[in-house]
């Protein structure tokens, strides 16, 4: 309990949940001037755990309520001030905890039981570091030394300066994978703490605002120059590249991803491509080698729906998806990003196009919406045009594969047992371990080989 | 009807309707004066309202957590009044009903859930071990307990019966099962006394149990009775007669105390999400509290006077928890040392010393060592 002015006395939020941080005052049952019991329903607050009312403490007249209906407040936040009035038994029981602190001069303010921190003007503050443990008898140079070592690191954080930002080790971990300098991020935690919101907050992009208006509060502090400052370079790290970055961390450090290669005999798919390009509906598309592999996918995808799935870590279950959002990774100039095209298993060949030279379009022109980037089910890459044969792509976050496609090129093969020169392509397949197995990740990526060597007998470019 | 998971002919012993009415069991004969059953009410209206305070005193931050009896007065009352100061209860930590017909102080109660203290009395004195959090190990203490009593020759009518409380989660327990088995081949004075509340947190009755829990003890080779949990009568003559039995060294009998959990499992909890309010409603009209005042009412054997008187004495005990509550002493850091062990120990030594430096390394040092 707080004693605030002349008989009035503050109720502060409790923990009525043992180990709850915060509460949200749904609503008030009495106003200022209402006169209150002790125990006495004032308001209903839901907490993480429950709804519950609070009874008051005192009884007295309500001189204010300090926290409106429908906010959320910390455990240890006054809530409601309660002037004194007729003196209630809270009355009678401060004056003997008060008497019961003696020579206090002040009124000594007793922690709630259930309040979990409290307010920051009542926190201790250590004066020096604790001492480390000597096992001999205390020697005063011993002492000495185990003191100074200890208390390095805690000198530095009495300088005032840039010292150890304060972090949980996993919070430093996702810095460190994020690349993100723990000592830029502005902590919003208690005591000073960075928590994982201030960690992601200082990595997204600045929603919506002009690069320049955002930069001073979201750029990082330009660091002391060195030597080596006029021979290196520092890249602030923000939008697209920013979300790649954590969108892959997310990725690789949650899924365990499994790669196969297969090479492909693609001279068949070249010429098909070729021969699709004559139809007449794709006179106005442009008919690419990626569309016939996109088409194979979705053709597994169709044979083997389970690599088209979610892994839902709260709920134990995998989500298989009956429908296919096909992501197309997609470089542009300001970084990769991965829309999808959605429902791409229902759409006729030519449609399928039409949307592949759309997104693609699109995305060099910078203008996909977050929405065409949400909701993929399965990712197609084409490292190929990067002029390399294959790689180990990861896996989309959120979904279980993802499918890379090498460049094509002339190679040595052997075709109808003779050695003849072939277009011959590498296919890269990772998937998530957890959901899916090495049979099920080979039988899908055999299957798109397959189709991609003989796409007319799978009757795939007509599909 | 989500009422109960028992057979058409599961026998349900009650003495005192729900009207108020009594109605006398051939095998268990009520001898009770007026006096006393008077005083039974006092003790019900008392104890629920150390609850009550205690709920209020939890939501305003003076305690880290309450569990509730609520609803479960008669059952408490019931059997504690039918205890002899030899008998031992082994508590689980609903019992406050219990531990105020031992006569521990409610505040005494208060300083567990306000962690100051992790007993808060002296068992011996009161006869009432320390709750116990656990669910179901106090079966086996109390039947370890029982089974000290008969290698002690302390049976008979001077003798010691021990009863134990547990819930009816408790008896999916592996230890609440063993414990029966050990009493029953030990033949053990022991009472296993169940407040079968219908819930375990929010778990229900019927995910507990495919047989009446009373009739489990047929299972091990004892006698199991079902009682009306809401009948302070009832309860009482029953388990006076299984403590006796006990006593007199007839081995232990378990009873089931059918009940009702009218609030929360604990502060922490909100029934709501799993409780429909109709059953609720339906256990309102068996309140143990209404019933017997209509009984003592119809019968003339309480006015009106010693109804307000009750109230009145409720009320200033209400105001006394409360303060007593807030006056609850916090230990001192160091304290938790010595009650590691008996005797002095080296490590513990350290410890304590490591750790009195390390309070001495605050800004505004308070903290002395000792007390």
């Amino acid at each position: 309990m707080t004693r605030t002015e002349q008989g009035a006395q503050e109720f502060r939020l409790p923990d009525v949940g043992e180990g709850l941080v915060d509460a949200e005052i749904l609503r008030w049952y009495v106003r200022p001037g209402d006169r209150v019991e002790v125990n006495q329903p004032i308001c209903e607050i839901e907490t993480a755990k429950a709804a519950v009312e609070l009874p008051s403490p005192y009884a007295g007249t309500v001189l204010e309520v300090l926290v409106e209906a429908g906010t959320t407040v910390d455990v240890g936040t006054p809530i409601i001030r309660v002037g004194d009035g007729a003196a209630g038994a809270a009355t009678g029981s401060d004056e003997s905890t008060s008497g019961q602190s003696g020579e206090e001069d002040e009124p000594r303010e007793k922690p709630l039981v259930g309040s979990g921190e409290k307010p920051a003007a009542t926190q201790r503050r250590r004066r020096r570091p604790a001492p480390t443990r000597t096992e001999a008898p205390p020697r005063e140079e011993g002492r000495d030394g185990g003191a100074a070592s200890a208390g390095r690191e805690a000198s530095a954080a009495s300088n005032g300066g840039p010292a150890r930002p304060l972090a949980k080790p996993p919070v430093r971990k996702l810095a460190r994978d994020l690349g993100v300098d723990l000592r830029e991020v502005t902590p919003t935690g208690a005591g000073g703490v960075v928590t994982r919101e201030d960690v992601q907050r200082h990595t997204a992009p600045p929603a919506a605002v002009p690069k320049a208006a955002g930069a001073g509060e979201t750029e990082p502090q330009p660091r002391p120059a060195g030597d080596l400052a006029d021979r290196e370079e520092r890249i602030p790290v923000t939008g697209v590249q920013r979300h790649m970055a954590s969108a892959m961390v997310d990725s690789a450090f949650t899924a365990p991803h499994v790669t196969e290669f297969l090479q492909v005999d693609a001279t068949k798919a070249l010429r098909a491509v070729r021969r699709l390009r004559e139809r007449p509906e794709f006179t106005d598309v442009r008919v690419s080698p990626l569309l016939l592999v996109a088409k194979a996918l979705l053709t597994a995808v169709k044979r083997h729906p389970r690599i088209n799935a979610t892994w839902d870590d709260e709920n134990r279950e995998i989500v298989v998806k009956h429908y296919v959002n096909l992501g197309i990774a997609a470089a542009t100039d300001r970084g990769l990003i991965v829309p999808n095209i959605k429902d791409a298993d229902s759409k006729p060949l030519p449609d399928l196009a039409r949307e592949l030279n759309e997104l693609t379009e699109t995305a060099r022109e910078g203008t996909t919406t977050p929405a065409a980037m949400s909701g993929g089910t399965i990712t197609v890459t084409n490292v190929g045009v990067f002029g390399v044969d294959a790689g180990t792509p990861i896996i989309n976050p959120g979904e279980g594969a993802i499918l890379a496609f090498g460049q094509i090129r002339d190679l040595p093969w052997v075709h109808k047992g003779k050695l003849a020169v072939r277009k011959v392509t590498t296919l890269s397949l990772s998937f998530d371990h957890r959901m899916i197995d090495g049979e099920l990740g080979s039988k899908v990526l055999r299957d798109v080989g397959a189709m991609l060597e003989d796409p007319e007998m799978t009757a795939l470019a007509w599909g | 009807m989500h009422y109960t998971t028992a057979h058409e002919d599961t026998e349900l012993i009650q003495l005192l309707t729900p009207d108020g009415e009594l109605r006398e069991h051939p095998d268990y004969p009520l001898d009770i004066s007026a006096a006393e059953v008077r005083g039974l009410y006092r003790d019900l209206v008392l104890v629920r309202r150390i609850d009550t305070e205690a709920v209020a005193l939890q939501r305003q931050g003076e305690l880290g957590l309450w569990a509730s009896l609520l609803g479960q007065e008669a059952a408490q009352v019931g059997s504690g009044r039918a205890l002899r100061a030899n008998d031992m209860v082994f508590p689980s930590y609903r019992e406050h009903g219990v531990a105020w017909c031992r006569d521990v102080d409610p505040w005494e109660l208060l300083g567990l859930f306000r962690g100051v203290t992790n007993g808060g009395w002296d068992p011996n004195e009161h006869g009432f071990q320390l709750y116990t959090i656990v669910i179901g190990t106090q079966n086996l203490h109390a039947t370890g307990y029982a089974m000290g009593v008969q290698r002690d020759g302390a049976l008979g009518d001077d003798g010691t019966a021990v009863i134990s409380y547990f819930g009816d989660g408790a008896t999916s327990q592996g230890d609440t099962n063993e414990a029966f088995n050990f009493a029953a081949v030990n033949n053990a004075p022991v009472v296993f006394f169940c407040q079968n509340n219908q819930w375990a947190i929010s778990e229900p009755l019927e995910r507990q149990a495919r047989v009446p829990l009373y009739q489990r003890a047929l299972g091990y080779g004892f006698p199991g009775v079902r009682i009306d949990g809401n009948d302070v009568l009832a309860t009482l003559a029953v388990t006076r007669r299984a403590l006796r039995s006990a006593r007199e060294g007839q081995g232990p009998t378990l009873i089931e105390a059918f009940t009702y959990r009218m609030g929360a499992h604990t502060t922490n909890d909100d029934p709501t999400r799993y409780r429909v309010s109709a059953e609720i409603d339906e256990w309102k009209q068996r309140d143990p509290i209404l019933r017997l005042r209509a009984y003592l009412a119809n019968q003339g054997m309480a006015t009106d006077t010693f109804f307000a008187e009750v109230d009145t004495e409720a009320d200033q005990l209400g105001e006394r928890v409360r303060d007593e509550c807030r006056a609850l002493a916090d230990p001192e850091p160091l304290d938790i040392f010595r009650e590691v062990y008996a005797e002095p120990n080296s490590h513990i030594d350290r410890q304590r010393a490591d750790f009195a430096e390390y309070l001495a390394s605050f800004e505004d040092a308070g903290v002395t060592e000792g007390r």
